[in-house]
This record gives structure tokens, sequence and C-alpha cells, in this order.
């Protein structure tokens, strides 16, 4: 019989102690299966970030080195530059990426690191306990936006892969979500694109995850990938939004 | 191999590659440009090596960490206000055991405080510095060539105890030009770390951490990085004296200070004045058991530092209270004259009935 699912080789078996309906074991499988296909298991130094997926290294049986909260792309930098053959990547959310990392994620894109980074955006501050986030939407009800995010006193959700995508040092930068079967499969080729990014040289690649966090949005997994679709992707749009490569795998 | 004049910022540049260093990250701010700009001219283009002007202290002290994962022997350098933001970096490389060498040419402080030199961030520098129960060593020089010979020192010492390594210089030091001699050619090849972090090939893959859920593993973590430093302690300690042996009055100066106290120390031997000097090397380690040793003979002290007293705190829990600790200081980046320290001297030394 032929075998059509199995554990990827570079996934430990660990049990994930992510909550049900958590994007991020979805974004860690698809890690381990791109890397592995593209033969990079013993090339991949992955940089993961404080918050619920710090416990990345856990599962992901690659090279892992933690970073300080919101320094993934300039630790990547050091690490790449130190050792070139190395395939780095980021795994970073959006507080980490988008709001304490704002200035090492802009500089190393514009100063065009080979490095990869996996941008997991859930809206929240999920570790902590689901505190307002950078790309927490108008109204959301978070634990510091106990009245919903007033634009006026909180400021805007902030469309950080538009900001990345601006400088000139990014090569490649998608948004894409995994709250259906079909997103999943375009979060896999987007991680893909972003690892051949970097192995070509052409500068700094970004994906940015739309990825549920039902346990601090409150919902069950379902409502939360549906929340997803209806209210996320208006504010953050999917699709490449830069590539400069272009090719078939563009959207 | 011959002398050559060079500035102390341009000096530890210069050893630094003659060290094997083969990442350099930093971001301006006076009074150490000239090292940036040396690493920036000299580092940048050699093969294998690199050199990034930073966007902020804290990348650049992140760069550090990622090239330590990497195996490679990676510095930064700074100025008071900009250390400050390293102090982040600094806690995680000590606590996952990585090697780096952080130059601090200090400036007056608190806040954004003076461009001249001053010795205000011992404190800092000797005491962890960022969050949480580490150390790191600190080495002081005094001299050109001293910045010279300790920058290599620096990442010896930082790769045998896999520890972060200080150098605490001063705005004086690094912008001052003497004749120095380099011990050391540059390295043929640049060395790799043995336990290098560069992909899981030909073994397990490996994870290189700082959280640590379980307070009992942490704790375990703790102890075991506190019997390292008490190694260092044992086996790194290191100082200098002059003049100590038939001393009455010892004085105790770090750096750029201890030069003008020696200058100080000629002038009242001139006038028949027995005083000497201790001038720790290592800041962390403190030589405390030979600050205490003196206190057997000895029964007078002057700490003189270009601060409000922060090393006093140090030779008084080394004396004990087994001998007087007086104290002279001038913060805020006041540079004083070896003829003002000389009248210090002479008054103390009446004072105390030492004559």
């Amino acid at each position: 019989m032929k075998k059509v699912y199995t554990r990827p080789r570079l996934l430990k078996k660990a049990v994930f102690h992510y909550c049900p309906g958590c994007g991020h074991s979805i974004v860690h499988r698809l890690i381990a299966e791109v890397i592995d296909e593209m033969k990079l298991g013993e090339r991949a130094i992955g940089i993961p970030p404080p918050g619920c997926s710090v416990f990345a290294y856990n599962y992901l049986d690659v090279d892992m080195a933690e970073s300080a909260h919101g320094r993934g792309a300039a630790v990547a930098t050091g690490l790449k530059r130190a050792y070139p053959e190395a395939v780095v990547f980021t795994y970073q959310g959006d507080g980490d990426l988008a709001a304490i990392g704002t200035a090492e994620t802009i500089h190393a894109a514009n100063r065009g690191e080979k490095i990869t980074a996996i941008f997991i955006n859930n809206a929240v501050y999920g570790m902590t306990g689901g505190q307002m986030a950078p790309t927490t939407i108008e109204n959301q009800t978070t634990t510091t936006t106990p009245y919903g995010r007033d634009a006026v006193i909180e400021g805007y959700p902030i469309r950080m892969s538009e900001i990345v995508a601006m400088v000139k040092g990014a090569a490649y930068v998608e948004r894409v979500a995994v709250n259906s079967p079909a997103n999943i499969r375009k979060t896999k080729r987007a991680i893909r694109k972003a690892f051949q990014t970097q192995l070509d040289g052409l500068g700094f690649a970004l994906v940015e995850v739309l990825s549920p966090c039902p346990t601090n949005w409150k919902m069950t997994p379902l409502e939360s990938w549906q929340w997803v679709d209806k209210v996320m992707t208006g504010e953050f749009p999917l699709g490449v939004i830069k590539d400069v490569a272009g090719g078939k795998d563009a959207a | 191999m011959a002398k050559t004049l060079m500035y102390g910022n341009s000096a530890i540049g210069e050893a630094a590659i003659r060290a094997g260093c083969q990442c350099y990250f930093g971001y301006p701010i006076t009074p150490q440009n000239e090292l940036t700009e040396y690493m920036a001219a000299n580092l940048g283009r050699r093969k294998g090596c690199a050199f990034i002007q930073a966007e902020s202290e804290i990348a650049a002290i992140n760069m550090v960490f990622g090239a330590s994962v990497a195996g490679a022997r990676a510095m930064t350098s700074s100025s008071s206000p900009g250390i400050s933001l390293k102090q982040e970096g600094i806690s995680y490389l000590a606590a996952c055991e990585l090697p780096a060498v952080i130059v601090n040419m200090s400036r007056g402080g608190p806040g954004l405080g003076s461009i001249s030199a001053s010795q205000s961030d011992y404190f800092q520098a000797t005491r962890g510095g960022g969050h949480g129960d580490y150390r790191t060593i600190v080495l002081a020089p005094s001299s050109v060539q001293e910045l010279a010979d300790l920058t290599h020192r620096a990442f010896d010492l930082s790769e045998k105890y896999r520890i972060p390594v200080l150098i605490l210089g001063d705005g004086m030091l690094g912008q001052m030009m003497e004749p120095i001699e380099f011990k050391h050619e540059a390295p043929e090849e640049l060395s790799v770390r043995s336990d290098a972090m560069r992909g899981a090939k030909g073994r397990p893959s490996k994870i290189i951490k700082t959280f640590t859920s379980n307070p009992a593993d942490l704790e375990r973590i703790n102890w075991s990085l506190y019997r390292r430093y008490g190694l260092i302690k044992k086996e790194e300690t290191s100082f200098d004296t002059f003049l100590v042996d038939d001393a009455e009055l010892v004085v105790v100066a770090f750096g750029i200070a201890a030069r003008i106290a020696r200058g100080a120390i000629k002038t009242v031997r001139d006038m028949g004045l027995k005083v000497g000097m201790l001038r720790p090397i290592t800041l962390w380690p403190f030589p405390t058991e030979e600050v205490r040793g003196l206190t057997n003979r000895i029964n007078q002290f002057l700490t003189f530092e270009m601060n409000m007293g922060q090393m006093l705190e140090d030779v008084q829990l080394a004396v004990a209270g087994e001998a007087e600790v007086s104290f002279y200081g001038r913060p805020g980046g006041v540079i004083p004259t070896p003829s003002e320290v000389a009248r210090v001297l002479t008054r103390l030394y009446y004072q105390k009935g030492l004559k």
C-alpha cells in the first residue's frame, strides 16, 4: 500500500505542547518537510524566539540557537556572516518581529541578509496570556485592550510584511495562512520559496503566516480558522508582496 | 618586532585581528569610533571575516551572539550608554556560555553624560551588568600596550572559560597615542571553536538555549556557572604593584587613573613619603586576597578612581576592617592631574600621622 502521510523525518518524536487548533504545530511540520525535501537538514540552523514557540527546538530536528526577544534577525545575521554555508532561518512571532524587533528586522532586510524569516502573525502575544500585539485588529479584544483595540489610543495593526517589502534588500515577501488545507499547501510553497531565495543568494526572505490562536482568541479551533478568513485576511491580505525572482511560484 | 605609534582604539582593533577576531559588529559612539573605523578598514575585507555597522548596539551584540554560535571569534565595542544597551545580549551570552569580547571605552555618566574619559561603569562592568546571576571577566588596561595585550588575552580567556570578557578602558586611553609592539602575527587560518554550531552534519542536532522552565534545572546551571567563576577567581586574578615593599600608604587604582596615580606617587616619593600602589588588572575577579594580604603590614589605603567611589566597595570588602580606606575621586569625565593627586596623598599621609 502506498504511504501518503507520515511524520516528517526532521520532526522529533515529541508530542507538541501547543493548544488544539494552534498554527505553530502546522508551521513546524511544514518547515521540517521543506528542509528535508530540499536536503538542507545538515546545513539548517534555526533561531527560535521567546514565546510559545521557544520550544521549536524540542520539535525540529536541526541545529537550533534561541534568540533574545526580537533579536532573531540580528542573531541570524551574525551566524550567517560568520558561516555563510549555513542555511539560517528565524521563527518569530508578531510581537517579536513587528514590535520589539522592528529595527533588527528592517535592517537585516535592508542589508539583504541571506536569511529566511518565518513570521507567525496571530494578532496577540500568546505565551504571556493574550495581550495586544502590533498586529491586533481594530476593535479586537485582548487582555490589554479590554474594550477592543481603539486606533486613536492604541494605533493600527501594522502591516510589517508590506514595510519589509519596501526595502531594497528584501527579495521575497509573501503572506499566507494555515487555516485550510489549500492555504496550508500554499504556506508550504512559500516556505520552500523563502529557503530557495536564501540558497540563490537573492536577499532577505520573509513569510508571514496568519496563524490561529484559539486559546487567546477565546474561540474554538474551527471558529478561529474562520476568523482568520473573515477578519484577519481583511487587514492582512494574502499573497506575494514582493518577489524579485518572479517565476511560476509567484501568485 | 618594531614598535609602532598607534591610537589606543586602533591598537585594540589591530590586536583583535592578530588574535584571530573574525567578526566585528559596532555602532558609532564617541569616544571609541576609531576602533569601529579601524575594523571597517582592516577587518571587513579580510578573507572569511565580517564587519557590520549595525543598526543599534543591541543588534551589534546579538550579531556577536550569532557569530559566536557559529564558533567564530567575535567582538563588539562601544562606550558607556551603548554598553548599557548591550547588557541584554551579554546576559544571554553568559547564559549560553558563549565566548565574546566586548570593549567599553567608557565616558562620563549617568545618561548621555559627557564624552570625556571616566571610570563610572565599574559597578556595571564588575557586577554582571545585565539581568541574572552571572559574571564576566573584566580587564582594565592602563596603557596602549596593555590595551593590545589584554585584547589578545580577552579572546583567549573568553574561549578558555566560555564567558564574555569585557575590556574596560576609557576615552582617554582610546584617544592617546603611544609606541607599542604587537607580540603576535594574525593567524593564517581562522580558528573555529570545537563546539561551533554549523548544522547537524555527522552528528545529532544541537540546541543552544537559555530558557529553562524547571527552576531546579536552572539552579543547577547557576551553580555550575558559579563553580566556573570560582575557578576563574583562582586562576586568572591579575594585578600589578608599584613601590609597595616599603609603603606606609597604598593607593588602589585601575586603568588610566593608575597612570595618573603613578605620577603622583613619584612626586611624593621625592618628598620622602612612602607611598605605593596596587593596580588591579582584572577588575573581576578582583585581587581581593592580595589587597587583604597587604593589611598585615599596611594600615592606610587610598582608593583613587575617576568616579564617586565604586571600586572602593571592593577594596573595603577586601580589607574587611583590617585597615583604613580613604577615597579620592573625580566623576563626570573630569581628568585629575598627577599634582592634584600628589596633594591628596601628601595631606592624607600627614593627616594619618604616617610622618
